[in-house]
């Protein structure tokens, strides 16, 4: 059991699927049965990691003079693979489900392309320095261009060229080159505690450096550098659960953290005279992206931007430098990716089941399917950071960090974020709860949810937010083991 | 071991020419053909061999005729040479096998003949690499531009006979600036053999006649590289030539070019003088950007497919003087490194473009509307070399692009970085607009339906393929090589 | 050595100079290829002159000459003249190959052939 076993058990599965594409039933056996295995592997490389403290570095090829390609096993790290393959488990009998209801076809190509973009994330999750971290990027982003563009009308191949050209162009245009900087000034690439850039380079290029890697790491759709959460909307439902809790935008939130905290050290980043203005702007971001949630009334236009702000929540965590506000981001990951599917997952079963794709048409829908706007209501209360989510708990050492910190107007950032999070995720609850069915509405009021197979994931998914509340204190742990100076 | 590979290293160029000839004369389709791959795959495995003897830091050294250099003709391989003649045995046995289906259907008749000009220009252009003579260079020159001038104006279009006239007064007036300064040495030094040159050009005395020599010779090799602003040939030649020709000549043409360049510059002429006496490093530097941008721009607005190929094939031949202009040995790694992937890339490009010409008929990117679903192992190929072409990890493009990017910022040019990667973003551009264009756009209505080529067909793209990914995970081979050629030229010191 | 004794590399530029002016400038095929003869020819002429040596006599073994000139470019020229020949071969034949296809061998017929050809 090791970590290069979780990254190519996902990659052997596409290819089977891929073979076994003109098979239905081949097909979708082989798609339910993949994250099996894959949950059983991460689940005990992280025993192994968690019970003898081995981090079980592999290097695999040396793909550059003294730069190689190496898995390791890091607690966040450990903590996004296993997100990612707890969720993989529910979000591929939602994927099957959702796509027979909706009558989609090239279903192989789909699952392939799904299954490489998990792989890719176990590889970013498992990446011991920043190049093999930027392969597995890259590979993540091209395979779920597919995936976006998947229904091939003339909006979603506009959106999945939005979506393509904005990452590739930051981490081809900024990344790389921010990569290869470091690479030459501080001759490794390894992620290390305390960071391996103090000290090795001038003040005014590490601030340079900081700005750089930051909006290369586009995945974390910080401001103005966010347009293709939007744009990859109009990708089937599944995929935007997959990108929006498990795959794309943690990893990209992920990579923030761990270049924040291995490659420049918090200690080193608040030297940085960069370091308070893209604090800054993972507020402004914040905010801004709220604001903006709140007029749409476009469902899943609602949650991207709602997943915009939530990200740049991790990244002002990751950019306040202190331990709690860093341990709160690691943990917010968590958080969010949980609640977060569970809203994706609704609105998808809500779309597939009544055809409602807006807030305005939610009226009353709660008589109709009750059980799926329950998980939208805890999905939102985690989101949102209410208890007995296990938001709650995220929030709280984001605002305990801000705080501790003395960075005031943070915390107010956070409040008012919050506020803004009630506004607008909470009244389309409200509409379904408390307002009656919209008049004309002849269809009898009896309860019609969404399919079993897209039904299940979502409870199971949104009794993981209230689990998350209970277990948030393990989880805590394991981020200590990787964030404790 | 080593003698045993110095004798046999000649056959290199021997077994293709002598082969030229003799496939001239045989009937049918099947027999030439076998003829030439067989030869083509020899000449690979005596390349190889060559290369591991040569991996090291030795020099091979053959005289024809016993006759002694400087007096007498002979070849000399190092590090550099091999590589690049690995790379051109290495196609020819690749492509010569793929190719048959196409000739067969652009070039139905007189295949003898064909194979036999693709067999000569085979052998001319190892001839040039492996040779040790200046005048031989020039010879063996113009033997493969002879050849390929007859192979371009076989294609079906009346065009190619265009595009062929039109390289041929132009690959001829480069040829003749060769000779030019040639002509300018030989009466410094009366000597031609590179070595002794090397050692008795004046190049301390100011000598005006040196310097027109060089700067001749220079421009007469710019030509045949396709340096801008002296690339005009190279579209319409790569666009209407047969197919497998504008896969092997975008594969190595200009690579060979590249590598005389480079051999006459920093061997011959020296890099302290060159640099010198002609402002070498500044001129490389603006024309290669030049061309990474005009060939870069001018692709993403193509409508015909092999077209768009060639113009980023303009592009590309900028980085690889880029890498040069920076006169250090890691920019000439990086340089030796991108001639090296950049035919593997192009190569598969330009294969799986020729498929899909194979099987619809036409160029134009209008009839390409939609078929990605008719025939997604080629598009696929397609696609993942583009992908390579654009440099996105795990692929050979993307480790030249990293060599490349590090090269210019070891030697502080971090502008040179930022131009680098915009127009790899361009790249992206083109690549994509392909991409979209036949995956995620319907069929219209109408439109012939195109069936999958066989597989017989797609294996040696995919092989093209898989060696792109290939040596973009494992770099010792193309690395090794490449930085052993850096270190053959430059004798390892680093540059002022 | 005054300006006027070295006729022989006035010769090779000024022919030079013709054969490129004719190569660029002309549009006629046939002019063409003719320029680029005589273009050729002008570098012969310059490894061909510059073998000549002072005194020197014609470069075969006889008795009663000491010195000869250098018969070394002769070897080379005849090579290239060769390759030349070659050029000039491919060269009509392309021509005539083009007559036939395009019905003309003047440039600006020809460029106005291939705009008119479909892509």
């Amino acid at each position: 059991m090791s970590p290069i076993m979780a990254v190519i058990i996902p990659f052997i599965g596409a290819l089977a699927i891929a073979l076994a594409a003109r098979h239905p039933r081949l097909r979708d056996t082989l798609s339910f049965l993949l994250p099996i295995p894959l949950f059983l592997i991460v689940i005990s490389v992280a025993i192994i990691r968690l019970g003898l403290g081995d981090p079980m570095v592999q290097p695999l090829i040396e793909l550059l003079p003294g730069l190689e390609i190496t898995l390791a096993v890091q607690p966040l790290g450990l903590i996004f693979a296993l997100l990612a393959a707890t969720l993989y488990l529910a979000a591929t009998p939602y994927a099957i489900g959702y796509m027979r209801a909706g009558g989609y076809y090239h279903l192989g190509r789909f699952m392939a392309c799904y299954a490489i973009a998990l792989g890719a994330t176990m590889g970013i999750a498992f990446a011991e320095n920043l190049l093999t971290l930027y392969v597995f990027y890259e590979i993540l982003s091209i395979s779920t261009y597919p995936l976006v563009a998947h229904t091939g009308t003339d909006k979603a191949r506009a959106g999945a060229r939005t979506y393509i050209a904005l990452l590739l162009v930051t981490s081809v245009g900024l990344m790389l080159p921010a990569m290869i900087w470091i690479w030459q000034v501080a001759g490794t690439l390894s992620f290390t505690s305390g960071g391996i850039l103090a000290g090795q380079i001038g003040p005014g290029a590490g601030a340079a450096l900081l700005v750089i890697l930051l909006y290369g790491i586009g995945k974390a759709a910080l401001m103005p550098f966010h347009r293709w959460l939007p744009a990859a909307m109009v990708a089937p439902t599944p995929v935007s659960a997959l990108l929006h809790a498990v795959a794309v935008v943690k990893a990209g939130v992920f990579s923030v953290l761990t270049v924040v905290l291995y490659i420049f050290g918090l200690d080193y980043v608040v030297t940085l005279v960069t370091q308070p203005v893209m604090l800054y702007v993972a507020v402004f971001t914040m905010l801004a992206a709220s604001l903006v949630a709140l007029h749409q009334d476009n469902l899943k236009a609602r949650l991207a931007y709602s997943t915009v702000s939530q990200l740049a929540y991790i990244v002002t965590g990751a950019l306040l430098a202190t331990e709690l506000s860093a341990l709160g981001g690691g943990l917010h990951m968590l958080m969010h990716g949980f609640g977060k599917i569970t809203l994706f997952f609704c609105a998808g079963a809500i779309y597939v089941a009544s055809g409602i794709n807006t807030v305005s048409g939610m009226n009353g829908l709660a008589r109709r399917m009750p059980l799926t706007m329950l998980a939208f209501f805890i999905g939102a209360l985690c989101v949102i950071g209410l208890p007995p989510t296990g938001g709650f708990w995220s929030k709280w050492y984001l605002v305990s960090g801000a705080w501790s910190a003395e960075h005031y107007v943070v915390v107010a950032a956070f409040v008012l974020s919050t506020l803004l999070n009630i506004a607008y995720l909470l009244p389309p609850v409200m509409r379904a709860f408390l307002k009656p069915l919209p008049e004309g509405d002849t269809k009898p009021v009896r309860i019609q949810e969404a399919p079993a197979l897209c039904l299940v994931p979502l409870l199971v998914t949104a009794a993981g937010t209230l689990v998350l509340f209970v277990l948030a204190d393990p989880a805590l742990q394991m981020l200590k083991l990787g964030i404790a100076s | 071991m080593i003698d045993t590979i110095t004798e046999m290293m000649p056959f290199i160029v021997l077994v293709p020419l002598i082969a030229g000839p003799i496939c001239a004369l045989l009937p049918g389709r099947g027999l030439p053909w076998a003829l030439a791959t067989i030869s083509a795959s020899v000449a690979f495995v005596l390349a190889a061999m060559t290369l591991g003897a040569v991996f090291h830091g030795e020099t091979l050294r053959y005289a024809f005729g016993d006759w002694a250099p400087p007096i007498g003709i002979e070849y000399r391989v190092d590090a550099a040479n091999a590589f690049v003649a690995l790379l051109i045995t290495g196609m020819a046995a690749i492509l010569l096998p793929w190719g048959k289906a196409l000739v067969d259907d652009e070039v139905p008749e007189r295949q003898g003949s064909f194979y036999g000009l693709f067999l000569i220009a085979l052998a001319g252009l190892l001839g040039i690499t492996l040779t040790g003579d200046v005048f031989n260079v020039f010879v063996f020159l113009e033997i493969s531009s002879l050849a390929t001038y007859g192979l371009i104006a076989h294609g079906q279009d009346r065009r190619a006979l265009l595009a062929a006239f039109r390289y041929l007064i132009m690959g001829t007036v480069g040829a003749t600036f060769l000779l030019i300064g040639i002509a300018f040495m030989y009466i410094l030094t009366g000597s031609l053999n590179m070595v002794d040159l090397a050692e008795r050009l004046p190049v301390d005395e100011g000598s005006r006649a040196l310097q027109v020599g060089l700067g001749f010779i220079v421009v007469g090799l710019s030509i045949k590289l396709a340096l801008f602003p002296l690339h005009h040939w190279l579209p319409n030649a790569y666009t209407y030539a047969p197919t497998l020709i504008s896969t092997f000549l975008a594969a190595t043409a200009t690579k060979v070019a590249l590598y005389v360049m480079l051999r006459f510059i920093f061997d011959v002429f020296g890099p302290a003088y060159s640099f010198m006496a002609l402002p070498l490093s500044a001129g490389f530097m603006a024309l290669a950007l030049a061309g990474m941008f005009a060939g870069s721009w001018l692709a993403i607005f193509q409508t015909n497919l092999k077209r768009m190929l060639a113009y980023s094939s303009v592009a590309q031949v900028g980085y690889m003087v880029l890498g040069v202009s920076l006169v250090t040995v890691a920019g000439l790694m990086a340089a030796f490194l991108h001639l090296f992937n950049h035919g593997l890339m192009k190569a598969a490009l330009f294969a799986s473009a020729g498929l899909i010409i194979y099987r619809t008929g036409s160029l134009r990117m209008e009839a390409l509307r939609g078929i990605g679903r008719q025939m997604p192992w080629t598009l696929t190929a397609f696609a993942l070399a583009g992908v390579s072409l654009v440099g996105v990890p795990p692929t050979a493009g993307f480790i030249s692009k990293w060599y490349l990017i590090s090269a210019a910022i070891e030697a502080d040019q971090l502008w040179l970085v930022a131009l680098i990667l915009v127009t790899s973003l361009m790249a992206l551009i083109y690549i994509a607009r392909i991409i979209e264009l036949v995956w995620l756009q319907p069929r219209p209505e109408g439109a012939p339906v195109v069936e999958e080529v066989p597989w017989g067909l797609l294996v040696p793209v995919w092989m093209l393929v898989a060696a792109n990914f290939y040596f973009g995970i494992d770099t010792r081979l193309t690395v090794g090589a490449a930085s052993a050629a850096a270190q053959a030229l430059t004798g390892g010191v680093l540059l002022p | 050595m005054t300006v006027l004794s070295l006729f022989n590399y006035w010769a090779v530029v000024v022919l030079m100079m013709i054969g490129y002016y004719c190569v660029i400038v002309r549009g006629n095929m046939i002019k063409k290829i003719i320029g680029l003869g005589i273009f050729q020819t002008s570098v012969f002429i310059l490894f061909i002159s510059a073998g000549k040596v002072l005194g020197g006599s014609t470069p075969i073994l006889r008795d009663g000459v000491s010195i000869y000139s250098n018969p070394l470019p002769h070897v080379l020229i005849l090579t290239a003249i060769v390759v030349g020949i070659a050029t000039t071969a491919v060269g009509l034949a392309l021509t005539v190959r083009i007559r036939e296809a395009f019905g003309s061998i003047d440039d600006d017929d020809l460029d106005a052939a291939q705009k008119d050809d479909a892509e």
